[in-house]
């Protein structure tokens, strides 16, 4: 029978979280790399046991881990004893080194973005937010960060190259929201290999068709009028989290800081699907791993109100794409519910009937195994839960 | 030889227990001491200077001999106890929450 294993990033530390395929009972294993945020932690797709792991502090700044052994044990790319040494005879250990490129040919006429009061500010590391494994090749791995840029890495996490064309797309006219001037969201094309998306805090969203060498904003039907007075912006939209179906990558869906969208051309228009949700403010948005029509989100009051509607943590359900919605609440609290769910928290897996899971910043992660119909909490007191990737085994 | 004593965090992330003796050449100063540290543990880059400007990160703090130097030029000799090996250099998380 298949297995299913949760990827759970804390603010203080990772979890692992197991169960077989009924995934009724669950062990939980952690903390790893306790004490530090792990913002994100996902495994490649064509070697599970290979997880990569964004490890950072405010006190000693950014670390990259992996796994070469579903979690068991860890290491900094290129730190084990028989790496540390180059050919050269210089030691290694650039894993954590994100510096932007500033070379005449690609990143140095656009190092600067604006800042909260419209002066332009260089560009400055700060975290990785999201890592996304390559889809066919374990060794190379894309890295969103703050400030937001996407890096690249084709060993193993080991160096990092940054893809410098997206600071081209308008790159001067993006600015930090309130949670930082992150790239969240890397999404993966397996039909097309060179396909790229991308979404930025308070930046909008963008596609690359050429691996990364070029982008352009794709943001036509973003309407944000308490943000952005131009109807018509490209850029300064503030989107949370876009996923798309494999089967069908042209068809994205979108929970933006207001608003939850759709678009059926890969992103070149958007339309509204907010339907009947009770507020169509939230974070993350999931597709059902069967049903690529099937959607999740969870709605969260207001944008200063980070929390459920009238303190009942429902999951809202759509089988048609989108407009209707339906609230999922078995084995959710229903009253008394204050806690939010980050967009990086939620996450599907690959049985049938379909599991989808969620972690909230209370330190809960729930869980259901039949598509949302039926949900329980798998752990309840671990720290604010950042993320929760989904591995079918 | 030259003593330094890493946070929990970092001596964790070196697999260090305890103090970290090391052979600084030349002149000891914080910059020769953490060029020394980070050759020999490159998993530490980055973590006590940031990679771009190799300057100490805010939240770390540098003390010896009952003083706080984390304000002092890095190319300032250390004081002599820690050249000789007698005090340890302090590499310290900050108070600072959280």
């Amino acid at each position: 029978m298949n297995s299913v294993r949760l990827l759970v990033g804390t603010r203080k530390g990772a979890f692992i979280l197991t169960s077989d395929g009924k995934r009724k009972q669950w062990t939980v294993d952690g903390p790893h790399f306790g004490g530090w945020e792990l913002y994100h932690l996902k495994g490649s797709p064509v070697d599970p046991d290979r997880i990569y792991a964004s490890q950072t502090s405010s006190w000693f700044g950014q670390v990259i881990q992996r796994s070469d052994d579903g979690g068991k044990t860890w290491n900094p790319p290129g730190t084990k004893p028989e790496d540390l040494m180059g050919a050269d005879g210089m030691p290694k250990g650039e894993s954590n080194m994100f510096l932007y490129d500033v070379s005449e040919k690609t990143g140095k006429p656009l190092t600067t973005h604006q800042h909260y009061d419209g002066s332009q500010r260089p560009w400055e590391f700060k975290r990785v937010w999201h890592l996304e494994p390559s889809l066919t090749d374990p060794d190379t791995v894309y890295a969103g960060v703050e400030d937001a840029a996407i890096f690249k890495s084709i060993d193993g996490g080991t160096t990092w190259t940054e893809l410098a064309g997206l600071r081209s797309a308008k790159g001067q006219l993006w600015q930090p929201g309130a949670g930082g001037m992150c790239l969240h969201t890397i999404l993966l094309d397996e039909n097309s290999p060179d396909r790229i998306f991308v979404a930025i805090s308070a930046a909008g969203t963008f596609r690359s068709d050429d691996a990364g060498q070029t982008w352009k904003p794709i943001t036509k039907g973003l309407l944000s009028q308490y943000g952005l007075p131009d109807p018509d912006a490209e850029v300064g939209h503030c989107v949370h989290c876009i996923t798309m179906h494999p089967s069908r990558p042209n068809v994205l869906f979108m929970q933006k800081h207001w608003d939850v969208l759709r678009s059926d051309n890969g992103g070149e228009s958007w339309q509204e699907i907010s339907g009947n949700l009770p507020s169509d403010f939230g974070f993350p948005i999931a597709v059902h791993a069967h049903e690529p029509n099937t959607v999740y989100v969870v709605p969260i009051k207001s944008d200063s109100e980070h929390y459920p509607p009238e303190g009942k943590l429902r999951v809202y359900r759509s089988k048609v794409g989108g407009n209707e919605w339906e609230a999922l609440t078995k084995g959710l609290p229903q009253q008394d519910c204050y806690v939010n769910i980050l967009r990086d928290a939620m996450a599907v897996d690959q049985l049938d009937p379909c599991g989808i899971y969620f972690g909230t910043t209370g330190g809960q992660v729930y869980g259901s195994a039949d598509g949302g119909d039926n949900w329980a909490p798998i752990v309840r007191d671990l720290p604010a839960v950042l993320s929760v990737e989904a591995q079918t085994l | 030889m030259v003593r330094v004593v890493l946070p929990q965090h970092l001596r964790t992330l070196a697999r260090v227990s305890g103090e970290v003796t090391l052979d600084v050449t030349g002149l000891v100063t914080i910059d020769s001491m953490l060029d020394a540290l980070e050759t020999r543990y490159p998993m530490l880059r980055g973590t006590i200077r940031d990679h771009m400007r190799r300057r100490r990160r805010p939240f770390i703090r540098f003390f010896a001999c009952e003083q706080d130097l984390s304000h002092e030029p890095p190319d300032t000799p250390l004081p002599e106890a820690v050249m000789t090996g007698a005090e340890p250099l302090l590499i310290v998380g900050a108070m600072a929450g959280g």
